[in-house]
């Protein structure tokens, strides 16, 4: 009861938006994050990432701030090197592991150094194409990777400007599109097999996994509009897969968050492959939290709620201080 | 509770025994929604509200030259006084006095008009569905400008209406194109429903139907039995103080749709259809079962401004600083946009449209210059067919001529880092000899 009473004193400052190209998916977490902290008694102010913010967190000092941003700021550690400046306790991981998690190549250089699974690829910016030859470079680069192969920009998340490219043909037309972006783009060897994410929350003791979550989008393709559309992705939860593949699916992902410094939470994005193996895709330091993203989706698989979750995570953060 | 089973349907009992996990709501949806999803490019469009972000995409009016304070007096007068009605239901077909003022509205552009046979509705936009529902079954056709406003063509796609567009040059319509596009459509035994057209400062092509061609299409559209939507929300925003005749001021029957959504206040929502007396009642009772009637409180606003304010002084002050920031766009653009662009130049309304160096396609680029800090409509939204990839809509009403000019220098930018790239990947980027940079090429469609 006086644990309760405790919790629900605290105030916190979701911060949503910012100017990243996921901005819209960022004001959906932070407003369903902000209702469910409500639920839980907690005493949450909304605000965006803007010229206002550091005023705004100096003046009303509030317990600790959520980054419920996607992308750029939000993600890159930035937005986490302020708060640490201000001194403001917040929830999620430091700005330099950020910074590790965020950048696509260098989180999968670290995967690969520990020995885990993550698709073969290849990160170039724009310049080296225009300085060495694209011709030459997508040669290779299709050499080693084989088609189909994927292309997203090397930072970034939901999707956006992600495709599979399946003929060499459509390949300069993709990179421009993916380049748009971004400066640099990261392909990767195409894996089949199944989707899952698999979400880490540090809400007790240690941090544990959350239920695996298996993705079924349509056609096999987790775009965007797969993403986002309410009802056009199935989501399986426990995933469909052998209980054995389940714990390394769970082992693989708590692995990662520590590999990567990671704190408070995470969410692995990896493909269950032909041989059983977990491929890491990416790990996400800010988690998307609307109706159709699968941390919450894990959360509600286990019997609990957003609002519970996060409220010990703030426990956390306001301890640690 | 156990439904017997049926022996038309077999499944009926599985179905009960299935309810105990429930269908989720999204597995029941329409089929006609099954386009309504999420879409990375409106997913974009979030930062645009941002200030850092100088948006050329959207329609929205300047309402900083609306007196405020004199509104805000008749609006609290209007609830002091009539506020017994002006709060209650109203008339499906909207209040009385309203239907006269619009009528003396529409007689600036030539029309001639019974107040009985105007229909007020949430916008012009309501009109248009409204008209929509009543002639098009799915699978009907449609004819609308190469390219046409958004808001129309989505509600065609709701009625599942097949839109054919029909090009248009620096003149508007082409009427030697509808007559063919009328005669391929017969030739297979297809009369489209109507031919939705915007005469005036079109959105997005910013170009006006030329007077010569008004009447020859409607005698085109008349010769092959399709009726005519006129759209004019703009009509009245013209920059050289010439007025064009309506189409619906030479032909009775087409429909009419007019708003004061730019002449005076998007946001109260106010539009209205004329139509000729068969259609009206119809009419009404469509409108009826969509919103029982159009909001008396807003009508009553716009038609107390009608009464006391100098609206007619008011669109003058609106188009002046329309005119000064279409201004601001022209120059910028000639000033700042690379070799192989070319634009329209408005004679009045909200837009330019733009058409880039050949390969350029102008939605993969969105993101390039919403991290440039600079927003636009990318041109195949305005098309039903997938055309308008190398187009995009340049909107100039709301911003400042200085954040017109920063926009568009921004613009410049990112099309220069698109050429760039598209370099470095071998794809073509040079402008074919025809289209030089400029505005001497004024064509909003290369269809």
């Amino acid at each position: 009861m006086a644990e309760n009473a405790r919790v629900s004193d605290r105030s916190v400052a979701v911060l949503a938006g910012g100017l990243s190209h996921e901005r819209e998916v960022s004001l959906r977490s932070g407003r369903r994050l902000a209702g469910a902290l409500r639920a839980s008694g907690l005493d949450v102010r909304e605000w965006d990432a803007d010229s206002t913010l550091i005023d705004r967190l100096r003046a009303e000092r509030p317990d600790a701030a959520i980054v419920a941003l996607h992308g750029g700021e939000g993600e890159n550690g930035a937005i986490h090197a302020v708060l640490e400046l201000l001194g403001v306790p917040y929830v999620g991981t430091t700005a330099a592991a950020c910074r590790r998690a965020w950048d696509k190549p260098t989180a999968k250089a670290e995967f690969a150094r520990a020995g885990l699974h993550t698709p073969d690829w290849i990160a170039l910016p724009h310049t080296t194409f225009r300085e060495l030859g694209a011709q030459s470079v997508l040669d290779a680069m299709v050499e080693r990777l084989g088609l189909p192969l994927m292309l997203k920009p090397d930072q970034g998340g939901s999707a956006l400007g992600a495709q599979v490219v399946r003929a060499a043909a459509d390949l300069p037309a993709a990179m421009v599109s993916c380049l748009a972006y971004a400066d640099t783009v990261l392909a990767e060897r195409f894996v089949t097999g199944t989707e899952v994410a698999v979400s880490v929350v540090h809400d007790g003791t240690a941090p544990r996994a959350l239920p695996p979550v298996e993705v079924a989008a349509p056609g096999g393709v987790y775009d965007y509009s797969a993403r986002y559309t309410q009802g056009a992705t199935t989501f399986h939860c426990p995933a469909r897969l052998p209980a054995d593949v389940i714990a390394t699916l769970e082992r693989t992902a708590l692995e990662a968050h520590a590999l990567l410094g990671l704190r408070d939470l995470s969410r692995m994005d990896a493909v269950v492959d032909g041989d059983g193996r977990v491929q890491i895709l990416e790990v996400n330091v800010s988690p998307g939290l609307t109706d159709t993203s699968l941390l919450p989706t894990a959360v509600a698989a286990e019997g609990s709620d957003l609002g519970t979750v996060y409220a010990a995570l703030v426990e956390r953060a306001v301890e640690r201080g | 509770m156990t439904i017997p089973p049926s022996p038309n349907r077999p499944d009926a009992v599985e179905r009960t025994a299935a309810a105990a996990a429930p269908v989720p709501p999204t597995e029941r949806f329409a089929a006609r929604t099954s386009g309504m999803v999420a879409s990375e490019i409106r997913a974009l469009f979030a930062v645009a509200s941002r200030p850092e972000v100088v948006s050329l995409a959207g329609g929205m009016p300047n309402l900083a030259a609306l007196p405020l304070e004199t509104l805000s007096q008749e609006v609290g007068e209007l609830v002091a006084r009539e506020g017994q009605v002006a709060l209650q239901y109203g008339s499906a077909q909207g209040v009385t006095a309203l239907r006269d003022q619009i009528c003396d509205v529409m007689r600036e552009e030539g029309i001639e008009a019974d107040p009985n046979d105007v229909v007020v509705t949430v916008g012009s936009q309501m009109a248009l569905d409204l008209v929509t529902r009543l002639f098009c079954d799915p699978g009907d056709v449609v004819l609308a400008e190469g390219p046409s406003y958004v808001g129309a063509l989505g509600s065609f796609a709701a009625y599942q209406a097949q839109v054919i567009h029909v090009a248009m040059d620096s003149e508007g319509l082409v009427p030697e194109l509808l007559e063919e596009a009328l005669r391929t459509l017969a030739a297979r035994g297809i009369t489209p429903k109507f031919l939705y057209t915007i005469p005036n400062f079109h959105n997005p092509a910013g170009v006006t139907m030329a007077v010569e061609r008004r009447q020859r299409v409607l005698d085109l559209c008349a010769e092959y039995g399709v009726g005519v939507v006129e759209d004019n929300p703009y009509g009245l925003l013209g920059f050289s103080g010439t007025r064009y005749p309506a189409l619906r001021s030479l032909d009775r029957s087409v429909i009419y749709l007019g708003s004061f959504s730019k002449t005076f206040a998007s946001g109260l929502r106010v539009g209205w259809a004329l139509v000729p007396p068969a259609v009206r009642d119809r009419l009404v009772l469509a409108a009826e079962s969509a919103t029982l009637c159009p909001p008396s409180f807003t009508q009553m606003v716009v038609s107390r401004y009608l009464e006391k304010q100098d609206w007619r002084a008011q669109v003058k002050t609106f188009t002046e600083q329309y005119r000064e920031r279409r201004d601001a766009m022209l120059a910028a653009l000639e000033t700042h946009l690379p070799e192989g662009c070319s634009w329209t130049v408005p004679d009045g309304g909200f837009y330019v449209w733009v058409t880039l160096p050949e390969g350029i396609d102008a939605k993969a680029m969105l993101p390039r210059a919403v991290t440039a800090r600079v927003a636009y409509a990318s041109g195949t939204g305005f098309y039903a067919d997938g055309l308008g990839s190398r187009q995009l809509r340049l909107s100039y009403c709301y911003p400042t001529p200085e954040r017109i000019t920063e926009g568009v220098r921004r613009l410049a930018g990112v099309i220069e880092a698109e050429l760039d790239v598209r370099r470095t990947f071998g794809l073509p980027a040079a402008p074919p000899l025809e289209l030089r940079r400029g505005s001497h090429t004024p064509s909003p469609d290369t269809a």
